[in-house]
């Protein structure tokens, strides 16, 4: 087995620092999940957690005080409603004060895209007349050098370490995902270290319709977590668990049971 | 049969997708109408979801917009930048769908904050998501929402996707494609914008619904037709449908 493939706790420990900007990707489908509550059992603080779509995993990453900013496009329980920690840390400063730098998802996909190619900024039609541009210093006009349009430039995003789940690995480590696979790519290929969770290692990756293969040496760490995006699924492993998700509302909600769902994650 | 408020609504909204229109989907009531108008008059309508999903066909509604019934029904399945750069961006989805927090008299969407300081908002929403660029570059967009003076805002509190800016010309000048909100469909009635000043102008009520209903529903002055129409009332097949979708019970 390639020392490529470590255990979880290991993982985390070796690639997610105090302060570091980490980012755990995943578009509903392979949230890496379990690595978000490795990074809470092993008390990171100072976090600056960028995702696209902080659901579940960064509320309870916040909630556990492990986040100093949020770098996001939209942030809430997917067909449930909000986030309540989420939205305690921006409202009350609970259980921290919560920086935000908030984007909108063509903004956030392509300052993956510029990380993941080497370019110091992206540029799209996007922002045009919202209010964002006035709150958010990462969002600028650029003017087409060719055409005088006016665009927008979003700076490129460089994660520290970038997270994500994904079907399977091989024993060398390269790594095989498929279904819906969001910025997974982008994100393990912007960030300065990665690390991919996977279900299942396998001897050799069989051809999927529509998969993605990043070769091992594009990726830090495996580790091998089966069922580690739960609540989320692993298209052909698992599915979506929409009870937790309604679950999750009462948790979150209240600070007592919040912190009582936490002490049972760090036990 | 009898109905809901939000039955007729939901009706309303699939009726207002044809043909083979290509069609941008938030999840919630868009998702509910856009599926129900491609199980009753539009079998041919493009399902596409800013999960990466193009040409959807679920089976059942999908409970978010990564739900892997999409992925597995989808003609094709692309990267969300892909989703966004090559699909979104150039103009070639017709209809966009969206829902609002709040929404003002030319159609702006807010679904940011609640309150006049963004740092320190009364209500944290969940924020833009694929909005901003949905209402950009759809051919044109749709808004589905319950009508409400806490809904329907003078000027909304965090402009996140444009309507129609201050009103005419305002989409031309920021560089904005699309032609922006053509109907705003509630429980009450549908909303069009004026062709001269864009002002969202009170054009259809459902079956049972006054004007004034309507006006008191709305946080502005708002603007009755000369004309107003009144939407046809859901027919058995389209309850049905829309039933078996949801999984409602036949309303008593």
């Amino acid at each position: 087995m390639s020392g490529r493939i470590v255990p979880l706790a290991d993982a985390v420990a070796e690639l997610v620092h105090d302060g570091d900007t980490v980012a755990l990707e995943g578009f509903t489908h392979l949230i890496p999940v379990a690595a978000g509550h490795e990074i809470i059992r092993q008390g990171r603080r100072g976090l600056t957690l960028v995702r696209m779509t902080p659901d579940i995993v960064y509320d309870q990453l916040i909630g556990a005080g492990c986040a100093a900013k949020l770098v996001f496009s939209w942030a809430g329980n997917p067909g449930v409603g909000s986030l309540h920690r989420f939205r305690d840390a921006v409202q009350h400063a609970w259980p921290a004060p919560l920086e935000i730098e908030e984007h909108s998802h063509a903004g956030m996909a392509n300052r993956y895209v510029a990380g993941a190619s080497g370019l110091p900024f992206a540029v799209l039609r996007g922002y045009l007349g919202t209010d964002l541009p006035a709150h958010t210093a990462t969002i600028a006009p650029i003017t087409c050098p060719f055409t005088g349009e006016t665009l927008t430039a979003v700076p490129a995003l460089n994660p520290d370490v970038g997270i994500v789940h994904a079907q399977r690995a091989d024993r060398a480590g390269n790594v095989q995902f498929w279904g819906i696979t969001g910025v997974h790519k982008e994100v393990v290929l912007a960030s300065a270290r990665s690390l991919v969770t996977v279900e299942e290692v396998v001897d050799e990756l069989t051809p999927v319709p529509g998969a993605v293969v990043l070769p091992g040496w594009a990726v830090t760490r495996v580790a091998h977590v089966p069922g580690g995006a739960h609540p989320s699924y692993a298209m052909g492993y698992s599915d979506r668990d929409n009870d937790y998700y309604q679950a999750w509302d009462a948790i979150s909600r209240d600070r007592g049971a919040f912190t009582e769902w936490l002490a049972g994650v760090t036990a | 049969m009898s109905w809901t408020a939000d039955e007729m609504m939901t009706v309303a909204a699939a009726r207002a997708l044809r043909g083979d229109t290509r069609c941008f989907v938030g999840i919630g009531l868009p998702s509910t109408a856009a599926n129900l108008a491609r199980r009753t008059h539009a079998p041919d309508l493009v399902l596409v979801y800013e999960s990466g999903t193009i040409g959807a066909k679920p089976d059942r509604l999908p409970l978010s917009i990564g739900d892997g019934v999409l992925a597995a029904t989808a003609d094709a399945v692309v990267g969300v930048p892909e989703m966004f750069n090559y699909w979104l961006q150039p103009g070639r989805i017709g209809v966009g769908f969206l829902g609002a927090a709040q929404i003002d008299r030319h159609g702006n969407i807010n679904t940011t904050v609640i309150g006049p300081d963004y740092a320190d908002p009364r209500v944290r929403l969940p924020g833009a998501g694929g909005a901003p660029e949905i209402a950009a570059s759809c051919g044109e967009v749709i808004v589905i929402v319950r009508q409400s003076t806490r809904t329907f805002v003078d000027r909304v509190d965090f402009v996140t996707s444009v309507g129609h800016g201050d009103g005419p010309g305002d989409r031309a000048r920021l560089g904005l494609r699309g032609r922006g909100p053509v109907l705003v469909i509630t429980d009450l009635g549908v909303l069009e914008p004026d062709p001269d000043d864009r002002e969202l102008t009170l054009t259809r009520l459902h079956p049972g619904v006054t004007a004034e209903q309507a006006v008191a529903a709305t946080g502005w002055k708002l603007r009755v037709a000369d004309t107003v129409t009144t939407t046809e009332a859901p027919s058995e097949p389209e309850l049905t449908a829309l039933r078996a979708l949801t999984g409602a019970k036949e309303h008593p």
